[in-house]
């Protein structure tokens, strides 16, 4: 038993050789990033809310109104809406609303193309399986260390943490959707004269579609389920007050905290849930 | 010149193709191949040719490779040695060696193919299904609409053509196949068992309203199938596959009065011969009969007087009994009872039971004004037992 902890195996201390090296070598890099999406960040949530709230629960709806033509989701939206106004939570939903929005972007932005070339090359997710494997299981809080010292305090942190818990769901959904598109619809597509380019579009990613929607979706609620670790290294929004309740033994607060998050992922669920056909078209 | 020529063609799955092959030359079957290199061979050196409006019928059972060399005639299927050659204009295109444009080109311009499991877009309206193809193409919206409403106004789907594939029956999804295939306007169809899918009514339907498509549009159509019955009915020519080789090519009278092998004897077996045979094949010939002056004793009770190659008289109980004559412009339903009917040789088997059922008496058979030979109840259950086709005798 001794040898065995007295010879102990650096894994850790590589680990942070490694991150100081990247820090030292593309320091410019990381900053750029985080730079680029503060900005980004910043300006969606200022732009939101510049805005009369009441305009943009109108614009919320009209979303839901031709997607889903329901006047019940309608009404659960505006509902909920005017209770998070109520609770005092208005800024916060818009700040989360921006995160989740954001990464749920990048997620499916890098996400569905590296699905679709996993489904076409075999060899190419054998090795992808376990890195999103990895990516899913490891404890968030510890690729919270080096992101926070990679991009420094604030959204952007939070906001990568996000994507690399979130961004498995689109790939695997999507690599799911392709393959198992029907041989013989790609017999019928190359049949009649489809490219390979043809293929995809015309064949390929409409029959994978209700497949990448639900990765989609699937992303957006993993994304939202990080709000309150983001809030951990300094990203505003519905976390920041459930962090400060937890630090306070404020119960009241988190409770109110907690169902205006609550609120927020039924409201994305309903809307992003089967889109009709139209919006799929 | 041929519309689909191929020749000595293989097709192997798997990748020690070359190996394989090798192995295939020495004589090895197919399982001791699967075994040394893990490839499947999909068809061992196929040779057929389609010639213009010919409907070819690939016969056989699953696995037998059927389907696999009816995709290499449009390149979805890789060709691993041979030719599989298909006209375009002037030129024969080698499918197994053409580029990427040119196999587009064929794709889209000269040869279409029907499913099995329709292969249709469920996303898509029965419209846009049927534009596919044209959409290929590269043809405007507009245009392509246009001519897939009229394909779907012939196949009788017009009111249907905003509705999502899943709305429709079996049959109608089928009938959209057709439709996108026939919109093409390409001279050569592929048909990958389009009607097995489908309940045996809606299937004999179908089938009659391909033969009554072709009789218009001529195309040239290389059809898969695994069952006998389909293939006599709408064949012009049957090919039979068994693992993977074809191994009898042949007209349908001929696959069914003489069977190849075994192998085809059994499918001919479980045939309704009515609907293929023909009285030439089915008949005693008149010098085969027992004859004793210009009498023809056809039966203890039934003599014929024929001179000179012309029935005069018919003894039936030593009386005389009525004659007749019959041809395919009439009604078999009014023959009188107790009349030998004059036919044509060529007569089906079906109308001549019909005849033999009208009139209770056998039948006589002429070949340009002369008589030939003779069909009765002997000749029938010979034929219905499938005792014609012994290959022992």
């Amino acid at each position: 038993m001794n040898w065995l902890t007295e010879h102990k195996l650096p894994l850790g201390d590589t680990m942070e050789t490694f991150v100081n090296w990247l820090i030292d070598v593309a320091s410019f890099f990381f900053d750029f990033i985080s730079v680029t999406l503060e900005t980004l960040i910043f300006s969606m949530v200022d732009g939101l809310e510049w805005m009369n709230p009441f305009a943009v629960v109108a614009c919320v709806l009209a979303l839901v109104w031709w997607l889903h033509r329901s006047l019940g989701i309608m009404i659960f939206v505006a509902a909920s809406f005017m209770l998070i106004m109520n609770l005092g939570y208005w800024q916060e939903t818009l700040q989360t609303l921006v995160l989740v929005i954001t990464a749920t972007t990048i997620s499916v932005l890098v996400g569905v193309p590296i699905g679709i070339a996993a489904a076409h090359r075999p060899m190419l997710y054998t090795v992808l399986r376990p890195i999103l494997d990895l990516m899913q299981t490891i404890p968030t809080f510890v690729y919270l260390i080096p992101t926070l010292i990679l991009f420094g305090l604030g959204y952007v942190p939070g906001l990568i943490s996000t994507i690399i818990f979130a961004i498995a769901a689109p790939i695997r959904l999507t690599y799911l959707g392709i393959s198992k598109v029907p041989n013989e619809l790609r017999e019928a597509g190359l049949a009649f004269g489809c490219t390979k380019a043809k293929l995809l579009y015309k064949v390929e990613l409409p029959a994978a579609m209700p497949s990448i929607m639900a990765g989609v979706t699937q992303c957006i609620m993993l994304s939202l389920s990080m709000v309150v670790i983001a809030a951990l290294v300094g990203a505003d929004g519905l976390g920041k007050p459930v962090i400060r309740a937890l630090n306070t033994v404020n119960i009241s607060q988190g409770f109110e905290a907690g169902v205006a998050i609550v609120l927020v992922a039924i409201m994305l669920d309903r809307i992003c849930k089967t889109p009709s056909s139209k919006a799929e078209g | 010149m041929p519309m689909v020529q191929i020749e000595n063609l293989d097709i192997v799955f798997g990748n020690q193709k070359l190996e394989s092959l090798r192995l295939l030359d020495k004589g090895m079957s197919r399982a001791e191949i699967l075994a040394r290199t893990g490839d499947v061979i999909g068809v061992q050196d196929a040779t057929i040719s389609v010639e213009e409006g010919e409907i070819c019928v690939l016969m056989g059972l699953s696995g037998s490779g059927k389907s696999t060399l009816l995709r290499a005639v449009n390149g979805l299927n890789k060709v691993a040695r041979g030719r599989c050659l298909v006209k375009d204009g002037e030129r024969m295109i080698d499918m197994a060696k053409c580029d990427e444009n040119t196999l587009r080109h064929m794709r889209t311009n000269r040869v279409s193919m029907v499913f099995q499991s329709f292969a249709l877009m469920p996303w898509m309206t029965v419209l846009e299904n049927v534009a596919f193809g044209l959409e290929m193409q590269g043809m405007g919206k507009k245009e392509r609409e246009e001519r897939a409403n009229k394909q779907l106004k012939m196949v009788g789907l017009y009111d249907w053509r905003d509705k999502k594939p899943d709305e429709l029956s079996g049959g109608m999804r089928q009938r959209v196949g057709l439709a996108r295939a026939f919109v093409m306007d390409s001279d050569i169809l592929l048909m990958d068992e389009p009607f097995s899918a489908l309940d045996p009514l809606i299937r004999s339907q179908l089938q009659d309203e391909l033969i009554e498509l072709q009789k218009r549009l001529k195309k040239t159509i290389i059809f898969v199938s695994h069952d006998l019955d389909e293939a006599l009915k709408i064949g012009s020519k049957i090919a039979i596959m068994e693992s993977a080789r074809i191994i009898q090519e042949d007209v349908p009278e001929q696959i069914v009065l003489n069977p190849a092998t075994e192998y085809v004897e059994k499918f001919v077996a479980h045939t309704n011969p009515l609907n293929v045979l023909r009285g030439n094949a089915l008949m005693t010939p008149l010098d085969q009969v027992a004859q004793l002056d210009d009498l023809y004793h056809v039966s203890e009770h039934l003599s014929l007087n024929i001179q000179a190659g012309v029935l005069k008289e018919a003894l039936s109980h030593g009386q005389n009994i009525a004659l007749s004559k019959w041809d395919d412009s009439m009604d078999i339903e009014n023959m009188p009872e107790n009349t030998i009917v004059v036919v044509p040789v060529d007569i089906s088997m079906r109308d001549a039971v019909e005849i033999r059922y009208q009139t209770k008496q056998p039948i006589v058979l002429q070949e340009n004004g002369q008589c030939v030979g003779v069909l009765g109840d002997h000749q029938f259950y010979h034929a219905l037992l499938g005792k014609h086709f012994s290959r022992a005798s």
